[in-house]
């Protein structure tokens, strides 16, 4: 396997994007990549289209996407793995390049929520469960699979929902900061306990948004990059697991998601990193805060602390720039927005940047991490847990 | 189905297009006047002898006999030995309520329900079932209190489903 480095980053203004089509909005985020890298399309030889689908009309949008970047003749596909699918994508474009096919693959992730009426928005995530023991009979929604956990979780650890709230603040605190996010307001704990009820004890506070964004990255062999670039981000490791589609069969006792554990065992070890203090090996992480409860059980299914800790890191904003691992300088989910085939391509995006130390200049020096190990982390989960991409930046090649 | 189609077809009357200007952002939305219902029909052959115990008030779960392993929801083929080789059996009724939530947004084909409670019930055997919990009041219930798995026939449709009780249902 050869070498991959990430050479160029694209992202779309996120948010409610009705002025544009999925194509218009694929572009918006290639255009930039390839302007990142130096590339034309023609210097392309694959391109991978994250797009979870059914959002939009486009049933097969890697082939307009395709078409409407310029990239015809060449060969393309569409992935899908729920909300992780921007990192599923990455990986299939990691293992084009790694594999030899291709010296230079795009991967753009692209979802269009809006273009589905608000009607059936609840509708179309809620069957992203098991669908006849979880959906058909019980209905449950996207904020309900997750309320699951947080009620577990509360219970166990004596977690409040004021606690949850600090993680909704922190995301927007620093989304506020970022030109391409969604919300760019910052919000107080009364902001989130003020929201009504969801999924009880989630509140509107506690969820992202529905989102319609691109982001695009172009990846490239060991050769192409010293070409291309003086600064390279490489793709060190990229671990993947899948979890029972049914809640009733998962494990963690509803208070971890084990499809991000074996995830991230997978992705330290390629990596060689400790598994007992990976938080010393980062200088940032990115981790899918699609709720609230969802950032405190990433910081523990990663090991930045014990089971039952996460709280800790969030009252004492160890997770906060400066802190002990910063996490989601880019707003995550809750603040930047989650158009779901992009997620994954936008957390690869922000790190890149933010290793690149352009961050700052981007977003606001606040949000620019330390450089100091240069290495940063990647977090996506799809559902509910079914799917987890832990993904592990470097700006030190990785030794073959 | 769309929310704006009401306004699509007015438009064709006024201006012959059915675009409509979205109410927040003042965008024209091109309305598609092709609908596309989806209603699923799943093949459940192999789950017979589950449908079959809803009628006589029973819910099954099904055990492989060579690993032992039971699974819930019921499985006719076993994941680890890949065997059809197993049995199913009807779950004792009594257990544990692990979790809830209050579903308050719902989803649009559970609309015409009253908010409705989900938990996830650990039973007797070690098998856990996801189910709505029949309380008139959820603020009643915490983690780790005793609940019931029974049958109930889901209203206003009528068909028999099977739920989460407070109360011993015999």
């Amino acid at each position: 396997m050869r070498n991959v480095a990430v050479v160029g980053v694209g992202h779309s203004q996120f948010g409610n994007r009705f002025d544009v089509t999925i194509d218009e909005l694929a572009l918006e985020s290639v255009k930039e990549a390839l302007d990142d890298a130096n590339l034309e399309a023609k210097d392309i030889e694959f391109m991978v289209v994250g797009c979870a689908g059914v959002w939009s009309a486009e049933d097969s949008p890697a082939v307009i996407c395709s078409d409407y970047c310029g990239m015809l003749p060449k060969g393309s596909m569409r992935v899908e793995a729920m909300c992780a699918t921007g990192s599923a994508a990455t990986f299939v474009g990691y293992n084009v390049v790694a594999s030899g096919f291709a010296d230079l693959v795009l991967v753009v992730g692209v979802e269009k929520m809006h273009e589905l009426p608000t009607l059936l928005q609840v509708e179309r995530m809620g069957r992203g469960g098991s669908f006849l023991w979880e959906f058909e009979n019980f209905g449950l929604t996207f904020p309900g699979y997750y309320a699951l956990y947080a009620t577990r979780y509360m219970w166990k650890y004596g977690l409040k929902e004021e606690d949850l709230a600090e993680v909704a603040v922190k995301n927007h605190y620093y989304g506020a900061m970022n030109p391409k996010a969604q919300f760019r307001k910052a919000i107080t704990v009364d902001t989130v306990m003020q929201s009504r009820y969801v999924a009880w004890p989630l509140k509107l506070f506690d969820c992202c948004p529905l989102t319609d964004g691109s982001s695009a990255l172009i990846l490239a062999s060991e050769d192409k990059a010293k070409e291309l670039t003086d600064t390279r981000v490489w793709i060190t490791a990229i671990g993947s697991s899948t979890a029972s589609s049914a809640l009733v069969s998962r494990g963690l006792d509803f208070c971890g998601l084990e499809s991000a554990v074996e995830a991230a065992k997978q992705a330290y070890k390629k990596a060689g990193i400790d598994p007992d203090e990976p938080a010393k090996y980062f200088d940032l992480a990115n981790v899918h805060d699609c709720f609230t409860i969802a950032e405190i059980l990433a910081y523990e299914d990663l090991g930045f602390c014990k089971r039952g800790e996460g709280v800790r890191l969030i009252r004492e904003k160890q997770t906060y720039n400066g802190g002990l691992i910063p996490v989601n300088l880019d707003g995550g989910l809750k603040s930047k927005g989650h158009p779901i085939g992009a997620t994954g391509c936008s957390m690869i995006y922000t790190l890149t940047k933010q290793l690149r130390q352009e961050y700052g200049k981007y977003a606001s020096p606040s949000a620019q991490a330390d450089i100091r190990k240069g290495r940063a982390l990647a977090h996506n989960v799809g559902g509910s847990g079914q799917y987890a991409y832990v993904t592990i930046l470097s700006l030190e090649k990785p030794q073959r | 189905m769309s929310d704006l189609f009401d306004k699509a077809k007015e438009s064709i009357k006024k201006d012959g297009l059915p675009i409509v200007e979205e109410e927040r952002s003042r965008l024209p939305l091109y309305i598609s006047l092709r609908e596309f219902p989806l209603r699923y029909q799943l093949g459940v052959s192999k789950l017979q002898k589950f449908f079959e115990g809803l009628k006589e008030g029973k819910v099954y779960a099904t055990q492989c006999n060579v690993c032992r392993n039971k699974f819930f929801p019921p499985r006719a083929d076993c994941p680890k030995c890949l065997t059809s080789n197993v049995n199913w059996m009807p779950l004792d009724p009594e257990g544990q309520l692990l979790t809830y939530t209050v579903i308050r947004v719902k989803p649009s084909s559970f609309a015409h329900y009253k908010d409705y409670v989900v938990g996830i019930a650990q039973l007797k055997e070690g098998i856990r079932v996801l189910a709505w919990v029949s309380v008139d009041d959820p603020e009643k219930i915490k983690p780790n209190m005793k609940v019931y798995l029974t049958t109930a026939r889901r209203e206003p449709e009528g068909y028999i489903t099977y739920e989460l009780t407070l109360k011993a249902p015999f």
